[in-house]
């Protein structure tokens, strides 16, 4: 068996842990580290029967994102100090809602940049707050700050210069010219506030946003991190609300995002053996290649597929512009080579 | 990958995997006598590969890659593989250890007492340990040294030690050639020739040893000793650590102790032999 097929069966729990061979962990380690998983699968193992080297660089793992998700929500801290005097509202979005919301996804969940959604009309004034609190511009090219402000559902990203930490100031989830347009009105609107007080989405829109994400606005870079993120979520959310999954069809059909969020449930249940209800638990003969791209990577933690990497790359930009400015836009990135 | 090998150093282990064997037939003779264990997973895995299949042959040059990799990293040729070897496992602990707060400083010990040299690259903090490790020192390592934050320990990771340019001639008078690597002549890095640590300092790579002085060696003028005070050593180690921040509260904590209970010194030195002279009178010193 392969060391990523290994890493899901472990995740799902079809794989007992004991019944690795010491060496089967080489792959699986260098695996979960390639999809940002390692600490995830370390707090997931937390009571297994594993080889002392591989407890104590879990025990490691465990340690750092610890660590690392309190500089995350100091991260959210900073941000709510910058604009919450000016009453600029934001809701936290991704991995930093996550652990703000205190949700079972967050345990040992790599958190990237700070993502922050805000209202359309006040995106300007967030951003000039953000700018006088000691954010600056990453430096970049002309075409590309136009092309974010232009196109994109988020500002141009912004790093702290004393803490050097990024954060991502989106007014929508999916970019402007996308062919689907959620409710980005609705998902702030909507939000709902956590005990340490950070508005984050509430249960339906973060599962619709974490399918979104995953499977409407890129090319499935990172897809099993963003799948488990689902599986637990949606996982969770219905265990604690039985009306939860008829909620999400209907919100997920508010943002246009019903086939993303259907075929992130179908995925979730083939690979991490997610329980979906009636309406939900169908075979799409499409779902294939999503499972291959997913599981597209070596025991050495390599990714494989080639061909299969570049479709999905070109769906991704096929689906976030029309042809036209797709046409322009490659043009122009190409010259700039 | 189609050649590997499993190579133990201080705490970490190694997966290192390669397009080519030359590059993994020059680790194993440099790293014949380190204790192995083939059936430990690996921490860390680093791989050496062609960009493209027909590069594997046609004019080969090796990109490092691994668990952590450095983007526009530049290739090396087949040539210097070896050295492409060690970027890589350098890599994969600078940006992927967390067990550890993590000095790029070389280290020497002495009855469980560790001499703890941080400085840039040029500074001679390699050469001046591996001199010292070829007298009555262990050498506990020439690139990284690991604080333990609960014990605030030393931990070695004696690696070969990578002599560079006047050095190599420095230590080859002084050692036996089976001890040392193939040169590597005109890297980016200038020449470089590998060292491999006495057998004795490799055995007891897992032995700790207490901090006892923290030195900030420089290379040319008079020979000089400064002392250095707590808040400069803490702001120079930060500087040199690459995971002090990854660390969070506990790298704070390890590094403040460290600097509150090592006395630390600035020290310039015009040849090897001063340097060690001056190693030696602060050593006594500091034992009094």
């Amino acid at each position: 068996m392969s060391a990523i097929d290994t890493l899901v069966g472990l995740l799902a729990g079809r794989i007992d842990a004991a019944s690795l061979a010491p060496r089967d962990w080489d792959g699986v380690i260098s695996v979960a580290r390639a999809e940002a998983m390692l600490a995830t699968l370390a707090h997931h193992l937390r009571e297994a029967d594993l080889p002392p080297p591989v407890a104590a660089l879990f025990a490691d793992q465990r340690a750092a994102a610890q660590v690392a998700k309190d500089q995350a929500l100091w991260e959210a801290e900073m941000a709510r100090r910058a604009l919450a005097p000016e009453g600029i509202e934001f809701v936290l979005l991704k991995g930093t809602a996550y652990a703000a919301g205190g949700l079972p996804c967050s345990a040992g969940r790599q958190i990237g940049d700070l993502d922050i959604l805000v209202l359309a009309h006040d995106i300007r004034r967030a951003e000039n707050e953000l700018l006088e609190a000691g954010w600056e511009w990453v430096k970049s090219d002309p075409y590309d700050d136009f092309y974010y402000r232009e196109h994109m559902h988020e500002l141009p990203p912004l790093i702290h210069k004393a803490r050097d930490r990024m954060i991502d100031v989106h007014h929508t989830i999916l970019p402007k010219t996308h062919r689907v347009t959620p409710d980005a009105l609705a998902l702030v609107g909507d939000a709902v506030t956590t005990a340490s007080g950070f508005a984050i989405l509430n249960r339906e829109d973060m599962a619709c946003h974490c399918a979104a994400h995953m499977l409407a606005d890129g090319d499935l870079q990172g897809g099993l991190r963003n799948l488990w993120d689902f599986h637990f979520l949606t996982r969770d959310f219905a265990a604690a609300d039985t009306g939860f999954w008829g909620r999400l069809d209907a919100r997920a059909d508010l943002h246009g995002l019903r086939g993303a969020v259907h075929r992130a449930a179908r995925l979730a249940r083939d690979l991490y053996g997610a329980e979906l209800p009636s309406g939900w638990d169908r075979q799409d003969a499409r779902d294939v290649w999503y499972r291959r791209r997913l599981l597209a990577r070596d025991d050495w933690g390599r990714p494989t597929n080639f061909m299969l990497q570049q479709a999905f790359y070109i769906r991704s930009h096929w689906m976030r512009m029309p042809p036209t400015m797709l046409a322009k836009h490659l043009w122009t990135k190409w010259r700039k080579r | 990958m189609r050649h590997s090998a499993r190579i133990q150093v201080g705490p970490v282990q190694f997966r290192i995997g390669s397009d080519w064997r030359q590059p993994i037939a020059a680790l194993e003779t440099l790293y014949a006598g380190y204790p192995r264990d083939d059936a430990r997973p690996a921490d860390a895995t680093v791989r050496l590969f062609a960009a493209r299949p027909w590069r594997r042959w046609l004019r080969p040059s090796v990109h490092i890659g691994g668990d952590f990799v450095v983007p526009d990293a530049l290739p090396l040729p087949l040539s210097m593989g070896l050295l492409a070897a060690e970027m890589g496992m350098n890599l994969q602990v600078a940006l992927g250890w967390r067990r550890h707060l993590l000095l790029h400083a070389s280290a020497v010990a002495r009855d469980g007492r560790a001499v703890i040299m941080s400085g840039e690259s040029g500074s001679g903090k390699s050469t001046l340990a591996a001199l010292l490790g070829e007298g009555d020192w262990r050498l506990m390592g020439d690139e990284f040294t690991l604080v333990e934050p609960a014990s605030g320990d030393a931990l070695a990771f004696p690696r070969a030690v990578s002599l560079k340019n006047e050095a190599i001639a420095e230590m080859a008078a002084r050692v036996d050639a089976a001890r040392l690597g193939p040169l590597l002549a005109g890297t980016p890095k200038g020449d470089i020739r590998h060292l491999i640590p006495r057998a004795d300092a490799i055995a007891a790579m897992h032995v700790p040893a207490r901090p006892a002085l923290i030195l900030f060696p420089r290379f040319g003028g008079e020979a000089a000793i400064e002392p250095m005070g707590e808040g400069e050593a803490f702001v120079r180690l930060t500087e040199a650590s690459t995971n002090y921040i990854a660390l969070g509260e506990a790298g704070f904590a390890a590094l403040t102790r460290l600097v509150r209970e090592t006395p630390a010194f600035g020290i310039t030195y015009p040849d090897s032999a001063a340097g060690m002279a001056l190693v030696e009178r602060l050593w006594a010193e500091a034992a009094r």
